[in-house]
């Protein structure tokens, strides 16, 4: 019973409208990042010499990851329409969990670091009940929680103090590098699987007999892709260092992979589990989710516990960088830069709409800003000034495709 | 006559001082559709409620397929097969139709969801229902007319071969066309052998597609009558007033 459904003229051109159209009712995707990603970087690269160089490039990838992963984990709660605004503390606190373990009491990192996920884990539960259970909302919440966590970090760290980070595997996910051979195996390895998954996913709708996504289509995506990718790795694999001969700086940051594996995590529980379609059923209607027999409450505490987790994730990539921990870890800008970067990414804040990627677009981008903002001078007011209307523009993107979405 | 599928027998059903329904017959028939017609406040949300699991009866007997059940909640009612489609559908507008069909009942291949499976699925069942309405299973709810949206609350009613389909008001927020496909589904729905129970305020609808008719007057069942014993008038009277001479009642109400 396979009726001719084969478009009709050009099928890209197809597809395009199709595209056009879904822009148009709102559905904008990852389109505005992507753009001003790329707006953004010609700027720079144009008033900055120094921007577009491979040192760079490494140094706004390690910069960007904190805030990419806590932004990862605000998606889930952003999903839901809620709101954690004590995760950038959180990531404090868990970092300085660790730091402590490691440093004051010799633990193992690989001890350490799960005490701190659990550490992570037991702050969003409480989180998560106080706005399950007893229905505050979340706002609410997570601002008393900003305020306490912050607290709980300036008694960690003893006032005023800064507990140093020393453990050679904790500082190389911000401070070294994968080699050149290795850094491009990963790549290669990394491309394989994404191109092998894809090609699964249409062959197995093919068995069935449903419509699968134009080959044309999926090829044209895989291949710019990839060669995006590819041209990044290129890029990290040049020597970075001002002095080559005493010391080589060359390859993919370990920090690199650890997103990726987030990224790809986060992507499988969103998409391809029951749990992650009930994220975006209970933030798309809670009514309806609860009605399909959907366990809301329980989907709420788990957001806000992986949200959590992930900020103890954060908490170690912050260790790494600063080498070390002090109260102010995990804040001033980091929670707003977190939020601007889902939302900038494509991550609705009102809830029902937002992926894994949007986190590591929208990270990039505010990266992309401090960093080259930074290069040229400005004061740190201006860089908070822009970026913050830069959250605005997305905010006002995503409040418009709400209306014109006509729902 | 078939034997109901579904029985209430003197349901009541107070909250605190209100006296919501006051021993409550109900018949629905498999293969029938049932028409639920009642003034605002006849009680006839907090009877569905009860059918559904939503409320628990404070005394009464819940019958079902001749046997007396307990139904302490919503899992309850759709364990025996009754769904609702409520007046407000509980769609998902940020999910694709296949995942709003699928809510909650996801089809997994060990913890990863079916999504082929699910599509294949979604596809029969719309096609048994004659839907040919919707272009694509795979766009968002939010796209679609408000009588498309009835279509895939209802599709996802049958979905699961469920015994007893209760759809509360299906046309009051639609246009002629919208409401004629509707009632022909609902038909459609009746004529597989579903019972059907019909809430509705307009009795154009009830007396197109409605195989007996049950009135509410002020939480007491007026009448359950056929449809074919009784005029337009007589229902209306039953509406308003409880009674309607020369009506004859069917079930446990006569």
């Amino acid at each position: 019973m396979s009726t001719e459904v084969e478009v009709t003229v050009h099928p890209l051109k197809g597809a395009a409208q199709d595209y056009w159209s879904r822009i148009k009712s709102g559905d904008i995707g990852a389109l505005p990042a992507v753009l001003g990603l790329l707006v953004l970087c010609a700027v720079f690269s144009v008033m900055q010499d120094s921007f577009l160089t491979p040192g760079n490039f490494a140094n706004l990838l390690t910069q960007a990851a904190a805030v990419i992963v806590i932004a990862m984990g605000l998606v889930f709660v952003l999903l839901l329409g809620e709101i954690d605004l004590s995760a950038g503390y959180s990531s404090g606190v868990c970092g300085a969990v660790l730091v402590i373990l490691v440093t004051n009491h010799n633990f193992k990192w690989w001890i350490a670091f799960p005490i701190s996920i659990v550490v992570g884990i037991a702050l969003g539960l409480f989180i998560g009940w106080l706005v399950s259970f007893l229905g505050i909302p979340s706002f609410v919440v997570t601002l008393a929680t900003f305020l306490a966590f912050q607290g709980l970090l300036l008694l960690l760290a003893g006032e005023g103090g800064t507990i140093r980070m020393e453990d050679p595997t904790v500082l190389s996910v911000e401070n070294s590098n994968m080699n050149v051979s290795i850094s491009w195996i990963f790549y290669i390895a990394c491309g394989a699987m994404y191109v092998l998954s894809g090609l699964r996913r249409v062959y197995a709708r093919r068995k069935v007999g449903l419509k699968t996504e134009l080959m044309q289509l999926w090829v044209l995506k895989t291949v710019g892709l990839l060669g995006v990718t590819g041209i990044a790795v290129y890029a990290l694999n040049l020597e970075r260092s001002n002095n080559p001969q005493l010391v080589s700086l060359k390859g993919i940051p370990y920090v690199v992979p650890v997103i990726l594996f987030l990224l790809v995590i986060g992507t499988f529980v969103l998409n391809r589990t029951a749990f992650g379609r009930h994220l975006y059923a209970v933030g798309g209607n809670a009514e309806a989710a609860r009605r399909s027999g959907i366990n809301v409450k329980w989907v709420r505490i788990s957001a806000f516990i992986i949200c959590s987790a992930l900020s103890a994730v954060a908490g170690l990539i912050f260790a790494s960088r600063q080498n070390s921990v002090s109260p102010t870890t995990g804040g001033s800008s980091t929670l707003l830069y977190a939020v601007g970067a889902a939302v900038i990414g494509g991550t609705s804040l009102f809830g029902g709409k937002g992926k894994m990627r949007d986190a590591i677009l929208g990270g990039l981008v505010v990266a992309v800003i401090d960093n080259g903002m930074g290069l040229l001078g400005y004061a740190a007011g201006i860089k908070f000034i822009v970026t913050g209307l830069v959250l605005l523009i997305s905010a006002s993107v995503d409040a418009i495709s709400r209306k014109g979405g006509g729902s | 006559m078939a034997q109901p599928i579904l029985s209430l027998r003197s349901i009541n059903k107070s909250f605190g001082p209100v006296h919501v329904l006051r021993d409550v017959n109900l018949d629905v028939y498999p293969g029938e559709v049932t028409a639920l017609v009642g003034d605002n406040g006849a009680g006839k949300s907090t009877l569905i409620k009860c059918i559904a699991g939503i409320y628990t009866p404070d005394s009464g007997q819940y019958l079902f397929d001749n046997n007396e059940v307990q139904v302490h909640g919503p899992r309850d009612a759709t364990a025996l097969g009754i769904e609702v489609v409520y007046q407000d559908l509980a769609l998902c507008d940020n999910l694709d139709i296949v995942h709003n069909m699928f809510l909650g009942r996801e089809q997994k291949k060990g913890m990863v969801l079916d999504e082929s499976a699910m599509e294949v699925m979604a596809r029969k069942t719309l096609d048994g229902l004659s839907v040919r309405t919707v272009k694509s299973i795979r766009q968002t709810v939010s796209s679609l007319s408000g009588g498309q949206r009835q279509t895939v609350a209802i599709a996802r009613a049958v979905l699961w071969n469920n015994k007893v389909v209760i759809l509360d008001e299906p046309t009051a927020a639609l246009g002629v066309s919208q409401t004629e496909q509707v009632l022909h589904l609902v038909r459609r729905l009746a004529d597989s052998g579903i019972g059907v129970i019909l809430i509705s305020h307009n009795l154009n609808d009830v007396f197109e597609v409605a195989d007996n008719i049950a009135a509410l007057y002020l939480g007491q069942m007026a009448a359950q009558v056929r449809k074919a014993d009784v005029t337009s008038n007589q229902v209306i009277e039953l509406i308003t007033t409880g009674k309607s001479a020369g009506v004859a009642s069917i079930g446990a109400n006569s």
